[in-house]
Order: structure tokens, then C-alpha cells, then sequence
């Protein structure tokens, strides 16, 4: 007897569907944001470890980790921000878990971004797309493809005297996004918000506009490029860490597989 | 004159490594104090507080008064050589391999008669100076030296076996993003190091500098991050049995102290100050104690860079002090452990540094550039314990003279 479930587990195993991995290994050279040095910092991703088929443990192997909640590629809950800090159920412990398995659009600005690290994702760019692909549908996630995942070394972060430059959205677009009532916004580079995301008006507006809605935030993802625009699906759980800010995760889309 | 010493060639792959031997390293507990003075480059000598009379060897009562009141005192160091002999057969392993060896008798200005090794620009009729230096077995001895040196007197093979002379050695300066790293590079390439090895944390954060340090020829910039174990160890794996002397700059200091202060930051400083020392001494120490016989460029010393707060903090920088406190305390277990080696582990003390993090805080403070020589005279001098600057200097003095003191002293109790 059929249903949805195994329907979707004999597409996955025909190949009409297809799962992507837009997750980038946690290792301890990936970059962490950068904050000026009297701020606390994002602790880097790190192994120690406890045994290796040894003395400490003769036949098992297992490692310590240390890292940030906003490690590698990580999940930004609502508490993150002072904006969203009173938001109901917004820890990653008390998101329910429909959250995190849902619709997912991508916006293509790569071709911006390959011209300009400070490329901005706006009201315009949204408003074309959707003259494309249709309007936004509710509760998706949106990601914005830029191929900085791509970028290796310090190009990844582009930091220079005046701060890191790498693509972003501007205000007006994250206000157009709650106005399509999404689930959250999702980039590729270290955060949500462009490098120079402070010098806008309200500072972060990704981090502080998002988030104050009850919003979630996708950063660090890879493999955009092999997303379609519309009719794929993010499953993006979280660890679910008491009052957590956020989570490293492993994210997965299913996109349809090649049509026969 | 004497020689200047052949440039290293390449070793021969299908012959042995030398294994370290040590001379001789049983003292009495009186002789210890011989190593003391040694460790930080000062002639010192037993002094009777009842009769006045300076003695050699040290022992428990004067030899004079058998009085126990005897107290250690920097002492004139020069003398007339009065005999000398070269030493062509011996049955110590260590004297061996280092054949012939010359020795000689020689009387102090001060009083006593020494048994000392001696330069070989040294001859008998000479007036010396007898210097205190730690051998390869971490104890004192008596060196005559000559009072004027030819050009190349530090490459006598006794001295440099004395010493930890970066001359023609191969350098690793494991924190390029420290402000010491320049000057430090420049100055162990102006005393005649080979290679410079400088440790690259977080090749994907550019940071200014960079290209001064990696615009110097004979240094090589290779990825190093204390605070991850992976790799300290792949960096061990590649350049471990070339690095000849290790110098530890990487250090993580944010100010504050136990009230109102900050654990994560608390954690970030043991991870890089306590933590980040034993993973290189994991990673490096081994290759290097086994290399403390490999001829010229033989491994030779660890250096660790330390705060004075090691020995009591400033309460501003409270944790950092912590971490000082336990970087020394593992300094001192390294250091017995790489003594069977005769890898010698030197700590430089500073005050505060020029730097950003001490930038509201009056002179005097600590450059850079002074602490790269502190560290190159260091090692030509083979110290142990080497204060850099009159703040690290006083610190020393004062904490050696009375701990107690010193503390209240820096809480503020007195003025």
C-alpha cells in the first residue's frame, strides 16, 4: 500500500528524487565570524582525541569536541539576536519540529557577486525573481545563492581595514521576505547578513529584522548551485541544546532527480 | 684564534643519529647552587656571613669557621690560570666522544682554587674569566674564558656545547602573528641561524605583517595553530626532526580579573598559554631530545616567552597571570624531563608589552625588538632564566628575595 512516505522513499530510490548536501565539513581551518578583539569570540571547531584504539581506551576511538553554537555551517535561532531574545519558543530547543523540514526557494545573485564582493540582495532582485518563478510561497525557507561557499583561504571572509565585504541583503528586502511571511533566510557566507551588514540601518537588518519576527537564519551553506529555484524541500534540524542560540547542523535538500 | 665552525652538510642517511650522552650530572645539594647562578648567567660563589671567606666547592659549613650562615654572592670572576693539561682518554662516554678536552687549575681574584674546563684561547699565565655555565647535564661548571676573544671564540667546541647558539641551527617561531615574530626572525638570522621556520595561525583571517615576515629569505611560513592539536601534530610530523630550537610566541591575553571576569576568555588563554605549550612540547619535544647529539645543528633549546606575572600577578590581568603561573609550573616539569636529553628549556621573563593590550598602561614597557634580543643573548649565554627589561628584572629580584613581600607589594600595599 502506498503512500506519501513511500512514495518519497521509492522517488529517493529511482533517482526522481535527490538529496544534496549544502553543508560544509566542520574542520577546524573553516573561518568563524571575526568580532573586534575585546568582544568575546566564536570558538573554532576542535578535535582532542580522548582514544584511539589505545591505552586510553583499547578498542574504541572517540574525540572531545569544542566549537561555538555558530560554528561551521550553523542554524541561527530567534534568541540569537537582542531582537528576537523575547520571541516564545525561541530556542532551538523549543522550535517545533515541523520547522525544520519545509519548502525552500533560491535566489541566484552568483553573477552579482562574482562583480562585486558588497553585492546587495533587494527589493528589485526579490520582485524579478518572483516575476520568474512565482511569488514566495509561505513558510519557505529562502537561500540566497552567491558561490562565496566556493571561496577559499581569506577570500572567504574578504576582511580588510574596513571590515569584511561579502554580499548581503539590504533592509528592505528582509522586510519584503516577513511581508511573504517566510520561515527563514539562508546564505553562504559566514553570516546572513553582508560583511559590511552594520553600516546599514537597522545594523545586521538580516540578524535584527529576521529574528525579531521569530525567523531562523541558514549560514555557511554550500551547493546552492545545484538547487533548482522552487520545488525542492531544506531539512535543516538542529541540535537540541537546552536554551540554545543555535546549532551546527547537517543540512539536506531534496531536489527532483533527472526526469526519465 | 679559534675556528670558525664548518657550515652543517648534509646528513648521511644510511648512518645512525648520535644518541645523547650526558656528563656527569650527581651533585650534593650544596653544589646546586652552582647550577642557580649558572641557569640565570651569574658567577656566584658561597660567601661565609661570620668570617667573610669566599669557598670552593660549595659545601654545607665554611671551610674556614664552620660557620652554616653561607650565602651565595655574585663574586669577581677573574683569575690567573695557573696550570693546564689536555685530557686525550677518558672512560666517560660523554668525554669520549668530545676528545681531546682541555682542563686546567686556576686561582680567583676572590680567594679559591678551581678546577675549570678550559677556551681553548685560554693557556696557563693568562688572566681569565671564569664564567658559571650549565653543561649538557644541566649542572654548573667553571669555564675560563679569555679576557679578550678572537672573532670566532664562541664556536669553540666546549663553549658551544655550553651554549644553545643559534649559529648555523634551524629555528621554529611558533606564532608569526605575534609582534615578535619580525624582530625575532631578523635577529636569529643576524646571529647566524640557517632557517627560520614561523608558524601561521588562521591562514584564512589576513593580518598585517605578513608580507615583511614572508619577504625575508631563509624563513619559511607554515600553517601552526597551538590551540588545535591536528595541527601542531602535522607540522611536528613534516618539520620535527629539523627544528634545532623551538620558540614558543604564540600568547593570548585579554585583560580583567576573577570578579567581573570572563571564562570564555579565561578558557581561550589556557588553551593557547598552558594548553597550546604542551601540545608542542608533545608534538616537537621528542624529535628534538633525540636529536641533542646531531652535530653542529644539533637540537639545542625550548624557549618559553612568560610574563613576570608567572611569579605573582598583576590583579588587572588575572587570568592571564594564571595561565603564567601554570606556563611556568609546566616549564619546570619540561625542563626535567628534556634535562635527560640535555635539551636545555629556557624562560625569558618580560613586563608589560608595547601592545595594544597594555596600551593605557604607562612606561616602562617591553618592545619587541629588545625581548628578540634578550632571547639571541639567551641562548649564545645557554641561560635558563633570562629577565627581559627592568620591570621583569625588579619582578625577579623581588620575588626571589621574599614571595610574600612581592605579592602585597602588587596588590597595592605598599607605596
Amino acid at each position: 500500500m502506498s503512500n506519501a512516505i513511500t512514495d518519497l522513499v521509492s522517488a529517493l530510490a529511482d533517482g526522481q528524487a535527490r538529496i544534496v548536501d549544502l553543508t560544509h565539513t566542520l574542520d577546524p581551518d573553516f573561518p568563524v565570524i571575526i568580532l573586534p578583539p575585546e568582544f568575546g569570540q566564536c570558538a573554532r571547531f576542535r578535535m582532542e582525541e580522548v582514544s584511539a584504539y589505545d591505552h586510553r581506551g583499547p578498542a574504541w576511538k572517540w574525540h572531545n569536541l569544542t566549537l561555538n553554537e555558530h560554528t561551521g555551517t550553523h542554524f541561527d535561532a530567534p534568541i540569537h539576536w537582542v531582537s528576537g531574545k523575547d520571541v516564545p519558543n525561541g530556542a532551538v530547543d523549543a522550535i517545533p519540529p515541523e520547522m525544520f523540514v519545509g519548502p525552500v526557494v533560491v535566489i541566484d545573485c552568483s553573477e552579482g557577486a562574482a562583480q562585486d564582493a558588497d553585492f546587495e540582495l533587494t527589493p528589485d532582485i526579490i520582485l524579478a525573481w518572483e516575476d520568474a518563478h512565482g511569488r514566495i510561497p509561505a513558510d519557505a525557507w529562502v537561500l540566497m545563492r552567491t558561490d562565496w561557499s566556493k571561496r577559499r583561504g581569506t577570500d572567504y571572509l574578504n576582511m580588510h581595514n574596513d571590515g569584511p565585504h561579502s554580499p548581503g541583503p539590504v533592509p528592505a528586502a528582509i522586510e519584503l521576505l516577513l511581508e511573504r511571511g517566510i520561515r527563514g533566510f539562508g546564505t553562504e557566507t559566514v553570516g546572513t547578513d553582508a560583511g559590511q551588514g552594520a553600516h546599514y540601518t537597522p545594523p545586521y537588518p538580516a540578524h535584527y529584522l529576521l529574528h525579531g519576527a521569530g525567523k531562523y537564519g541558514l549560514q555557511c551553506l554550500c551547493n546552492l548551485d545545484q538547487l533548482p529555484p522552487t520545488g525542492a524541500m531544506l531539512i535543516a534540524p538542529p541540535l537540541k541544546i537546552k536554551g540554545g542560540t543555535g546549532s551546527p547542523l547537517r543540512v539536506l535538500a531534496l531536489i527532483p532527480g533527472e526526469t526519465t | 684564534m679559534t675556528k670558525p665552525l664548518p657550515t652543517p652538510v648534509k646528513k648521511n642517511p644510511q648512518k645512525r643519529s648520535t644518541v645523547p650522552t650526558l656528563p656527569p650530572v650527581a651533585r650534593s645539594r650544596a653544589a646546586l647552587g652552582l647550577a642557580v647562578a649558572a641557569a640565570r648567567g651569574a658567577f656566584a660563589l658561597q660567601h661565609c656571613e661570620d668570617c667573610g671567606a669566599v669557598q670552593y666547592p660549595p659545601r654545607d659549613a665554611c671551610c674556614k669557621c664552620l660557620s652554616v650562615a653561607l650565602d651565595w654572592r655574585e663574586t669577581d670572576p677573574t683569575a690567573k690560570v695557573l696550570a693546564q693539561t689536555t685530557i686525550r682518554v677518558s672512560p666517560d662516554p660523554y668525554f669520549r666522544e668530545r676528545l681531546p678536552w682541555r682542563m686546567g687549575s686556576v686561582k680567583l681574584a676572590a680567594g679559591p682554587v678551581v678546577v675549570c674546563h678550559l677556551h681553548s684561547e685560554v693557556v696557563r699565565g693568562d688572566t681569565a674569566e671564569i664564567v658559571l655555565k650549565l653543561d649538557k647535564a644541566g649542572q654548573g661548571v667553571m669555564v675560563a674564558l679569555p679576557q679578550k676573544g678572537s672573532e670566532h671564540m664562541q664556536d669553540d667546541p666546549m663553549l658551544r656545547a655550553m651554549s644553545c647558539d643559534p649559529r648555523h641551527r634551524r629555528v621554529l617561531i611558533t606564532d608569526a602573528r605575534s609582534p615578535l615574530a619580525l624582530p625575532l626572525a631578523k635577529a636569529l638570522l643576524g646571529a647566524g641561524a640557517t632557517t627560520i621556520f614561523i608558524g601561521e595561525p588562521e591562514d584564512w583571517r589576513n593580518w598585517e605583517g605578513r608580507a615583511a615576515l614572508a619577504a625575508l629569505e631563509n624563513v619559511d611560513l607554515l600553517p601552526l595553530d597551538v590551540t588545535d592539536t591536528s595541527s601542531v601534530t602535522r607540522l611536528a610530523a613534516e618539520i620535527g626532526g629539523k627544528v634545532d630550537i623551538l620558540i614558543n610566541t604564540a600568547s593570548f591575553l585579554r585583560p580583567g580579573g576573577v570578579l567581573g571576569g570572563d571564562t570564555v576568555f579565561a578558557r581561550d588563554s589556557m588553551e593557547t598559554n598552558v594548553l597550546g605549550l604542551m601540545r608542542l612540547a608533545q608534538a616537537f619535544g621528542p624529535a628534538m631530545a633525540g636529536r641533542t647529539a646531531d652535530g653542529v645543528n644539533s637540537a639545542a633549546a625550548w624557549v618559553n616567552l612568560l610574563s613576570s606575572q608567572a611569579l605573582a600577578p598583576d590583579t588587572s590581568f588575572g587570568t592571564f597571570g594564571a595561565t603564567q603561573a601554570a606556563a611556568r609550573s609546566l616549564s619546570q616539569t619540561l625542563r626535567a624531563e628534556f634535562s635527560k636529553a640535555g635539551l636545555r628549556v629556557m624562560n625569558v621573563y618580560s613586563g608589560p608589552a608595547d601592545d595594544e593590550w597594555h596600551q593605557p598602561l604607562p612606561p616602562p614597557k617591553v618592545s619587541p625588538s629588545s625581548v628578540a634580543r634578550a632571547i639571541v643573548k639567551g641562548l649564545i649565554d645557554g641561560l635558563e632564566e633570562v629577565a627581559c627589561g627592568d620591570i621583569a628584572r625588579e619582578a625577579l629580584e623581588r620575588w626571589s628575595a621574599d614571595p610574600a613581600l612581592f605579592e602585597r607589594e602588587l596588590r597595592g600595599g605598599g607605596s
